[in-house]
C-alpha cells in the first residue's frame, strides 16, 4: 500500500471545480512535483494534504491512516510557504523549535534538534537572529529548517523559490533535494517552473484544469508527452500543421515536403493534425535516414549555452536549437538551409 | 529661494498651530498656579492631591479603565482575527459597527443601557457589582472604534492566514496560535488601543455621571469644577499629564518597532 493515497479526490468553490477526481499513489522517501500553470488546482491539492482544506469528495489516507477530515494541527505534516511564514516576533532558534514546544519535548532535546536543522540548511550562527535579519535565501531555507523539525510524515511545499531570485532559486532546489534524499522524507512539491519540476522530483504530476494530464517521471514526462497540453506546457516544441497524414504508412506532408513519425495506435490524433518535434531535435544538414526539410533562416537568436534559428518551410515556422561552439559558423538571416530530424523523434497530435 | 519661501510658511503654520494647543494650556496652568493671591503656588495642586476623592476616583477609573481594555482585547481580537482568516467578506460590516459609538450619543447609550438593564430579567443596576460591569460594558462600546482601527490596521501588517497554517501545520491548537503568535504580533496595536481606551475611560464623564456619579474620575472633575474654580483647572492640566503620560508610554514601547511583516518578507 502507498504511503500517501490521494483517491477520487475532488474540491469544488461554489461553481467552480479546483480539483476533479485526482487519483495518486506517492511511495515512501519519494519526490513528487505538481506541475501546472495558475489555477489548474495543484496548490488545492496541496493544501488538501495539509488539511488547509476539506475535499469536497474524496479520500486522503497517510501511512495507512485516513485523514481526510484530520484537523492540520493533528496530522503531522510539515509545509513550507511561498511567503516562508517565519514568526516575526521569534528569533530563529525559537522558530525552529516552535513545532518541538508545542510537541512538549524537553528544553534539551529541543535544542539539540535545533542546531541539527541549523547544521543540516548550513545557517548554525543565525540561531539568535530574528527573520527580518536574513535573506529571502536563508528565510526559506529556515522555514524548511523548521518543518522537518518535528520529523513529519510528509514534507509539503507550496512554490517555495517563486519569491526568490533565479540564481538563488537554482542553488536552493538543489539543497531541497540534497536534505530530502538526506532525510528520506517523502515530499510534495508544487511549482509551476518545469525545469525546477524537472530537476528535483522522482517523479512528476503536470495538472491542467483541475485534472491530472500525465503522471511520470520528468524524463517521460518530456519525452513521451501523452497530450498537446503536456508537450506544450513542458519545453520547448514545434507544433506544424501538416496535410495528407497516413497513419498506416506514418508519414505526412509538411508544407509540400514529405515527413516519416513516429506513431503508436494508442496515440489519439485530432481532426486537425499536427507534427510535434521539440526544437533540439532538429539539426542542421542532412543525414542518412533522416527527414530533411529545406527553409529559409528567418532569425537567428544567440541565447548564450543555446542558439535558436527560426526557420521558415514553405510559410511554416519552425524552431530549430543548437549547443553553441565557439569554432561553429552560424547561418545568417535569409540563408538557405536544410534541417533534418529523425522519424522516432516526431510524432502527430 | 522658492525653498525659503516654502520653509517660512511651513514654520509659520507650524508655529500658529503650536500657539493654538499650547497657549490655552499655557493660561490654564498659569491660572492653577493663583490660588494663594499675589504669588504664583502650587496650592492648588496640593489640595488637590491631599483630597481622599481625588485618589479614590482615579483609582476607581483606573480599575474602570483595566476591566475596559481587557474586555476589548478580548472581545476584538479574536473577532477581528478570525474576520481577516476565514470570513473576510464581513469585515466591511464590523467596520460600520465599531464606528457607530461615533454616531450614538453617549447620552443615548446610557440612557439604553440604564433602561434594559434595570429591570427584569437583568438587574444588573441593582447593585455595585453590576452597575460597574454595565460601566465596563458601556466603555467597551465607546472604545470599540479605536481598539477595533489599532487591532485591525495590526492584523494587516501581518500575513495573518500564512502564519496561522504555518503555526497550525507545526501542530498549534488555536490557542496556542492566538497567544504565542497573533497576540505578540500585535503588541503595538493592542498597546495603543490600550492606552486610547485609558484615555478615553478616565475622562469620560457623561455615561459615568449616570451609572456611579461621584465615584468616577470624569463626575469628580466636573463637580471640583463647579465648587473649586483654582482647583479645577489644577486637575485639567493633571489629566492632560496622565493622558500625555500614557500617550509618551506607547512611543517608549513601540519606539524602533516596524512593520513585521515587510521585515519579514526583506530579501
Amino acid at each position: 500500500m502507498a504511503f500517501l493515497s490521494l483517491s477520487n479526490l475532488s474540491k469544488v468553490f461554489g461553481s467552480t471545480t479546483a480539483v476533479e477526481d485526482f487519483n495518486l499513489e506517492v511511495e515512501k522517501g519519494e519526490f513528487v512535483s505538481f506541475l501546472g500553470p495558475s489555477g489548474c488546482g495543484k496548490t488545492t491539492t496541496l493544501r488538501m494534504i495539509a488539511g488547509f482544506e476539506l475535499p469536497s469528495t474524496g479520500v486522503i489516507t497517510l501511512d495507512g491512516e485516513d485523514v481526510t477530515y484530520k484537523s492540520p494541527n493533528q496530522r503531522n505534516v510539515g509545509m513550507v510557504f511561498q511567503s516562508y511564514a517565519l514568526f516575526p516576533n521569534l528569533t530563529i532558534g525559537q522558530n525552529i523549535g516552535f513545532g518541538l514546544q508545542v510537541r512538549k519535548l524537553s528544553e534539551t532535546e529541543t535544542n539539540k534538534r535545533i542546531k541539527e536543522m541549523l547544521m543540516l540548511v548550513h545557517l548554525e550562527d543565525q540561531i539568535n537572529k530574528y527573520p527580518y535579519q536574513l535573506s529571502g535565501g536563508q528565510q526559506q531555507r529556515i522555514a524548511l529548517a523548521r518543518a522537518l523539525a518535528i520529523n513529519p510524515r510528509v514534507l509539503l511545499l507550496d512554490e517555495p523559490l517563486s519569491a526568490l531570485d533565479a540564481k538563488i532559486r537554482v542553488e536552493l532546489r538543489l539543497e531541497i533535494r540534497r536534505i530530502q534524499q538526506t532525510m528520506g522524507i517523502t515530499t510534495i512539491y508544487v511549482t509551476h517552473d518545469q525545469e525546477e519540476a524537472l530537476v528535483i522530483s522522482d517523479r512528476v504530476v503536470v495538472m491542467s484544469q483541475g485534472h491530472m494530464e500525465q503522471v511520470g517521471s520528468p524524463t517521460s514526462i518530456y519525452n513521451f508527452p501523452k497530450s498537446e497540453f503536456v508537450a506544450q506546457f513542458i519545453g520547448q516544441l514545434n507544433m506544424l500543421p501538416v496535410t495528407q497524414v497516413d497513419l498506416q504508412n506514418h508519414t505526412c506532408l509538411l508544407a509540400g515536403q514529405k515527413v516519416k513519425f513516429e506513431h503508436s495506435p494508442e496515440r489519439k490524433v485530432s481532426d486537425t493534425p499536427k507534427l510535434a518535434i521539440r526544437p533540439e531535435e532538429l539539426q542542421i544538414g542532412t543525414g542518412e535516414g533522416r527527414n530533411a526539410l529545406t527553409g529559409k533562416v528567418e532569425s537567428v537568436l544567440f541565447l548564450g549555452a543555446v542558439v535558436r534559428l527560426r526557420v521558415d518551410v514553405g510559410g511554416i515556422l519552425l524552431s530549430a536549437d543548437f549547443l553553441n561552439e565557439r569554432t561553429r559558423t552560424l547561418p545568417r538571416t535569409g540563408d538557405q538551409v536544410v534541417i533534418s530530424f529523425p522519424e522516432y523523434s516526431c510524432w502527430m497530435v | 529661494m522658492k525653498t525659503k519661501r516654502g520653509s517660512f510658511w511651513s514654520w509659520l503654520w507650524i508655529v500658529l498651530g503650536a500657539l493654538y494647543f499650547i497657549l490655552p494650556l499655557y493660561s490654564t496652568f498659569d491660572f492653577s498656579l493663583r490660588a494663594k493671591k499675589g504669588v504664583l503656588s502650587f496650592l492648588a495642586y496640593a489640595n488637590v492631591f491631599s483630597d481622599p476623592a481625588f485618589w479614590s476616583t482615579i483609582g476607581f477609573s483606573l480599575e474602570i479603565a483595566l476591566f475596559t481594555i481587557i474586555a476589548s482585547l478580548v472581545l476584538v481580537v479574536p473577532t477581528a482575527y478570525w474576520i481577516r482568516l476565514r470570513l473576510p467578506q464581513l469585515r466591511g460590516m464590523l467596520e460600520f459597527i465599531s464606528m457607530l459609538p461615533f454616531v450614538v450619543p453617549a447620552i443615548v447609550l446610557v440612557f439604553g443601557l440604564i433602561r434594559v438593564f434595570s429591570g427584569a430579567p437583568f438587574f444588573l443596576t441593582n447593585t455595585f457589582f453590576g452597575t460597574d460591569a454595565l460601566l465596563v460594558a458601556a466603555y467597551v462600546v465607546l472604545a470599540l472604534p479605536y481598539v477595533f482601527r489599532s487591532v485591525d490596521t495590526g492584523l494587516a501588517a501581518i500575513d495573518v492566514i500564512s502564519l496561522t497554517e504555518a503555526a497550525q501545520s507545526l501542530g498549534a491548537n488555536w490557542a496556542t496560535i492566538l497567544i504565542r503568535i497573533i497576540f505578540p504580533n500585535l503588541k503595538v496595536a493592542i498597546l495603543s488601543s490600550a492606552f486610547l481606551t485609558l484615555a478615553t475611560v478616565i475622562g469620560e464623564y457623561t455615561i459615568a455621571s449616570f451609572m456611579v456619579g461621584i465615584k468616577a474620575f470624569g463626575p469628580y472633575m466636573s463637580l471640583v469644577g463647579q465648587n473649586k474654580t483654582y482647583e479645577s483647572s489644577s486637575l485639567a492640566i493633571i489629566s492632560f499629564l496622565v493622558t500625555w503620560s500614557f500617550m509618551g508610554l506607547i512611543q517608549l514601547l513601540t519606539r524602533g518597532k516596524t512593520d513585521s511583516s515587510s521585515l519579514a518578507g526583506a530579501h
